[in-house]
């Protein structure tokens, strides 16, 4: 029914890829911002709290054009990576992942942040009076009971970082293969003549992703809501 | 034995107080709002005093002079809360285990069923607390200090939440606890004729100071005014 051609798998398939792995990489970084502006007190953090919620209020363009002078060739992170590390990002996939979790890492430290002060701290201390130390506390109280937080920015991200286009396209253009995600593919059909039916399958490929991601993050927050209120 | 000599300000409140407690159960007594419950959370390592001492047998947990203190994970104090605070993700089985696997002492299956057996939860280890009584709540949380093989047992309030019935069903399992555990009870009431079935010593606490130390007779004293 929808004959796919090779080059939109491509496109399908890198931004699945990139969409992925900018989540997986944003969500350590994530649950950690998450706790220091939930639990702690320090010099700085409404200017964190500013900085982590900025992509979500500016301009992509203008995202993508900070990624694009910050980490590109010539940026000062991105030489750095480049000669320490090897790591480059411009004009790579790895550079669409890097502005998709840019994207998408204030949806995700919002949801677990705001899990993360729904927990009942007692617990925290009972967990303590038990012998657990503050880190097996965080392993085994707090980040399970934040986990349908969790759940839900893992989603929100994934689904912004699926989406991303401005900063991406920005920061490391439209190349088919490399950088080219469904949405700049789409974009880039709808401005040749006769790219609709390509525009039109990889639009309903789109819907099809949200709406099994959608389904799946409400299946998981189920399983997890439940566990807490009985078998 | 538990000595206890120490001063924190809580607010525009001041806490200075200085007891011992030996072996059996010493009731902290006094009206709400003395400090009790204050006093329970220093000894457990959840706030830390200004200034003062800890020490249970020939370990000190706390000394501002030396400026010793043990945080709450290594105290090994079996604490009982009001509310029970049963882990909501886990089984009664793993809320009962936790003390052990943290501590990391061996299994022991004939512990766990002693425990269980003292009381009264074996139908409930498999269930969630979500889904347990406040009466079978608090038996879990008593059992789950229990098997962390504590060198104190704190209880704060452990009845306070609930209702005439369910203490009464509580009560035996807790006089039992101090007769057969051989572990030192602190227990926190404003309830004199609970303390009465429980206490063997009782530390009465007036406005965050020890009033008065001594037997059971304690408990009369101050009733009238407490009861209220």
């Amino acid at each position: 029914m929808l004959e796919l051609t090779p080059d939109e798998w491509i496109a399908i398939r890198l931004s699945l890829r990139i969409a992925l792995v900018a989540t997986a990489v944003a969500l350590p970084f994530g649950v950690a911002v998450a706790w220091l502006l939930a639990r702690k007190e320090f010099w700085g953090k409404a200017l964190l709290d500013g900085l982590v919620h900025l992509p979500l209020v500016l301009p992509p363009v203008v995202t993508g054009y900070l990624l694009l002078i910050s980490f590109g060739r010539k940026g000062p992170i991105g030489a750095f990576l480049a000669d320490t590390f090897g790591i480059v990002f411009s004009f790579r996939w790895t550079g669409a992942a890097l502005a998709c979790g840019v994207m998408g890492f204030p949806l995700l430290v919002r949801a677990i942040r705001l899990s993360l002060e729904a927990i009942d701290r007692r617990l925290e201390d009972a967990a303590a009076t038990l012998g657990a130390s503050r880190l097996w506390v965080f392993a085994t109280v707090t980040l399970p009971l934040a986990l349908p937080g969790v759940i839900a920015g893992l989603v929100l991200c994934f689904a912004k970082a699926l989406g991303e286009f401005g900063a991406t396209i920005t920061f490391v253009s439209n190349i088919p293969g490399e950088t080219q995600t469904l949405s700049a593919a789409i974009y880039t059909y709808t401005n040749v003549p006769g790219g609709d039916a390509a525009a039109g399958r990889l639009v309903v490929v789109a819907i099809a992703i949200a709406l099994v991601a959608l389904i799946a993050s409400e299946w998981f927050a189920r399983r997890a809501g439940m566990r807490f209120h009985g078998e | 034995m538990l000595v206890v000599a120490v001063e924190k300000r809580l607010g525009d409140f001041t806490l200075a107080v200085k007891f011992e407690a030996t072996a059996g159960a010493t009731a902290l007594f006094g009206p709400s709002g003395a400090g009790k419950s204050s006093v329970a959370n220093l000894i457990a390592g959840l706030i830390a005093p200004d200034r003062g001492r800890i020490a249970l047998d020939d370990t000190v947990l706390f000394d501002s002079a030396s400026r010793v203190d043990v945080p709450p994970h290594l105290r090994r104090i079996g604490y009982v809360f009001q509310e029970g605070r049963l882990f909501p993700h886990l089984t009664v089985r793993r809320n009962l285990d936790y003390g052990r696997y943290m501590n990391g002492l061996p299994r022991a299956d004939d512990e766990m069923a002693r425990v269980v057996d003292l009381l009264d939860i074996g139908p409930l280890l498999a269930r969630r607390p979500g889904k347990l009584s406040g009466g079978e709540r608090q038996r879990v949380a008593i059992g789950r200090a229990l098997l962390m093989r504590p060198r104190l047992l704190l209880f704060d309030e452990p009845l306070a939440s609930l209702d005439a019935r369910r203490k009464r069903e509580i009560l035996p399992y807790l006089v039992r606890l101090r007769d057969d555990a051989k572990v030192p009870m602190l227990y926190v009431s404003h309830h004199a004729p609970e303390l009465k079935r429980i206490a063997t010593a009782v530390v009465l606490i007036e406005g965050g100071r020890v009033a008065a130390q001594g037997g059971l007779e304690l408990l009369d004293a101050g009733a009238t005014d407490m009861l209220a």
